[in-house]
């Protein structure tokens, strides 16, 4: 069974229709690629995905469950967590209590226990204090926990980023151009970072991505769209000869 | 909990009760006359209603100009409650708090869901609009007592009572403030998209942040009114949300000990401008005009006093002191 499925989904602003007729099916331990020129639609099938949005046709499944109607609160906890293109950290706060925010929803203990700093209390913190450390030792960021993100260099606030969003656990993991802004030696390390995620985390990833280079390099399936559609679909050698491909690159 | 937390509790217990010793004994010897006396009380309600906005707008991000609207609600509630019921003093006290700020958290909650489930500053609009219906309706309900006041409530605030009170209501938000609770409230006020994309249900936690904050306010105009006797609904207008407003500004947004730094300043500064009351605001606007320029984070920013912290600087010195 797939993890996610899009059927026919579109968006439509006011007159603009961002998006049109998009399907795509993704499978356990896979990773697809989507690109296509600025503007194209890429970030609104993101949100049409995680419910920033909601599509004004067609239906999309996580599993078996339609999602259209959910919130994004609710969709990551079916498993599908995400990146932004303009990093969204929580700047002011320290690099581990972003992650600690990640793990919300798999706590319970009440404001009273909060309050009264019950056994409950004690514990659940505890275990996220340790999740939450072991999570950036993966990433080597340990000795970053208690910097205020926003004092992180660039191309470690995007891995903290991607820890965040790895932090909700999910199945799914979509990245929005998460090399836009980096130096060929970054671009490189994220790569490696990618690999390692699908390694150690078994998820499959959905990336957006500009860097021609890193997409052909790391995805088995690419999705091309332009103006709101798909123009082509499949392996990096197949899309790299594609002539509509060609053509929406170089703008003809 | 560990040892370190326990020594944490004790050292704070500890200060609490010699802050307290020490100034119950000065007002006992009457170096602290009746005078002051009042300010020190009138501070303790402000540190908790600015305290409450604090967590509305220092931590959860939402703008709300409204608070004297919950304070009164919460005023009026206690106050005639304990007029009509007859039981021992500090049940209808307790009762009365607790009552006042229940019905206030009601009024945020039915204020709350539909401005809080937009985005954007719609809160700040609707509260403002809020504040102003509530001191209107209190002018021309006669069960309140109209234009010419409530009279004839119990005196059941003195010092001790507002001091524990206070203690209550900062130990409160430390706690809350320093839990998952606490971090999803925080989230919000830094990026709500994010908030949302990592799991926090963010139109719940700002309607249940912003209904605590209200059930604050309600207890501390609840004690306004215990201290007083007499509530006047003229006193709850605009400029007097404002000047919770500006205590919080001043004393930094996040920071509860900067909010009870400007509290205290504010109580007694406004004592001593009360000759001159149309100046306050234009003195309070400077203030804040000024304090934007050279420190636009408020006094303490988001940072927090601590006195264990200190101690330990302190006893670390010493010990390096006594080592050579
Ligand atoms: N909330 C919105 N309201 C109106 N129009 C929008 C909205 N979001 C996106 N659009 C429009 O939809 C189109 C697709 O935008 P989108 O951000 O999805 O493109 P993209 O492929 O991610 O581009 P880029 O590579 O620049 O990030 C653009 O024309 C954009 O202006
Ligand atoms: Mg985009």
């Amino acid at each position: 069974m797939s993890l996610l499925k899009t059927e026919h989904i579109g968006m439509t602003f006011g007159g603009l229709k961002a998006v049109s007729d998009f399907s795509i099916e993704i499978n356990e331990n896979e990773l697809v690629g989507l690109i296509g020129p600025n503007g194209a639609g890429k970030t609104t099938i993101f949100n049409m995905l995680t419910g920033v949005y909601a599509p004004t046709e067609g239906k999309v499944f996580l599993g078996e469950t339609v999602v259209n109607k959910k919130k994004p609160y609710q969709i990551v906890t079916m498993g599908l967590g995400r990146t932004f293109q303009n990093i969204r950290l929580f700047k002011e706060l320290s690099v581990i209590d972003n992650i600690k925010i990640a793990f919300h929803k798999d706590m319970s203990y009440s404001t009273v226990s909060a309050v009264f700093r019950g056994k409950k209390y004690w514990k659940e913190e505890k275990e996220i204090d340790i999740k939450a450390r072991e999570l950036l030792g993966l990433f080597n960021m340990e000795e970053d926990a208690n910097v205020l993100s926003s004092n992180l260099p660039y191309g470690k606030q995007r891995k903290l980023e991607i820890c965040r969003a790895l932090a909700t656990n999910p199945k799914l993991l979509l990245l929005d151009e998460p090399a836009a802004g980096m130096n060929p030696q970054e671009t490189k390390e994220l790569m490696e970072t990618i690999a390692f995620i699908r390694e150690k985390f078994k998820v499959s990833i959905l990336l957006i991505e500009h860097d021609m280079s890193l997409v052909m390099g790391i995805c088995e399936r690419i999705i091309v769209i332009d103006y709101g559609r798909v123009i082509a679909a499949g392996t990096p050698d197949e899309i790299k000869s594609n002539e509509k491909v060609i053509g929406a690159y170089l703008g003809q | 909990m560990d040892k370190k937390v326990i020594s944490g509790y004790i050292k704070n217990i500890t200060a609490i009760m010699v802050v307290y010793a020490i100034i119950f004994y000065l007002i006992q010897i009457k170096v602290i006359n009746n005078y002051y006396n009042g300010i020190l009380i009138l501070a303790g309600i402000y540190i908790i209603v600015a305290a409450s906005l604090n967590l509305a707008t220092g931590y959860l991000g939402q703008l709300a100009l409204g608070h004297a609207g919950f304070m009164a609600i919460g005023a009026y509630t206690a106050a005639l409650f304990a007029i009509a019921v007859d039981l021992p003093k500090y049940v209808e006290l307790v009762a009365g708090l607790i009552l006042g700020g229940v019905v206030a958290g009601i009024f945020g909650l039915i204020i709350g869901i539909p401005a809080l489930r937009l985005r954007g500053d719609y809160l700040g609009i609707v509260t403002l609009g809020f504040g102003e219906i509530i001191r209107i309706a209190l002018l021309n309900l006669s069960f309140t007592g109209g234009a010419a006041g409530l009279k004839g409530i119990p005196r059941y605030v003195n010092f001790t009572e507002i001091y524990f009170l206070v203690v209550l209501v900062i130990a409160f938000l430390f706690a809350f403030i320093r839990s998952r609770h606490g971090r999803a409230i925080l989230s919000i006020k830094e990026d709500e998209i994010a908030a949302e994309s990592v799991g926090i249900p963010t139109t719940f936690y700002k309607v249940y942040g912003f209904v605590v904050s209200a059930f604050i306010a309600g207890v501390g105009g609840g004690a306004l009114g215990f201290y007083q006797r007499i509530l006047d609904p003229k006193k709850f207008n605009f400029m007097f949300s404002v000047e919770f407003f500006i205590i919080v500004v001043l004393g930094g947004m996040g920071s509860i000990t900067g909010t009870i730094l400007a509290a205290l300043a504010l109580a007694f500064i406004n004592e001593f401008l009360y000759s001159i009351d149309e100046l306050r605001l234009v003195i309070y606007a400077l203030t804040l005009i000024i304090l934007m320029i050279f420190k636009s984070d408020g006094l303490l920013g988001r940072k927090e006093f601590s006195l264990i912290k200190l101690l330990n600087r302190f006893s670390k010195k010493t010990k390096i002191e006594n080592a050579d």
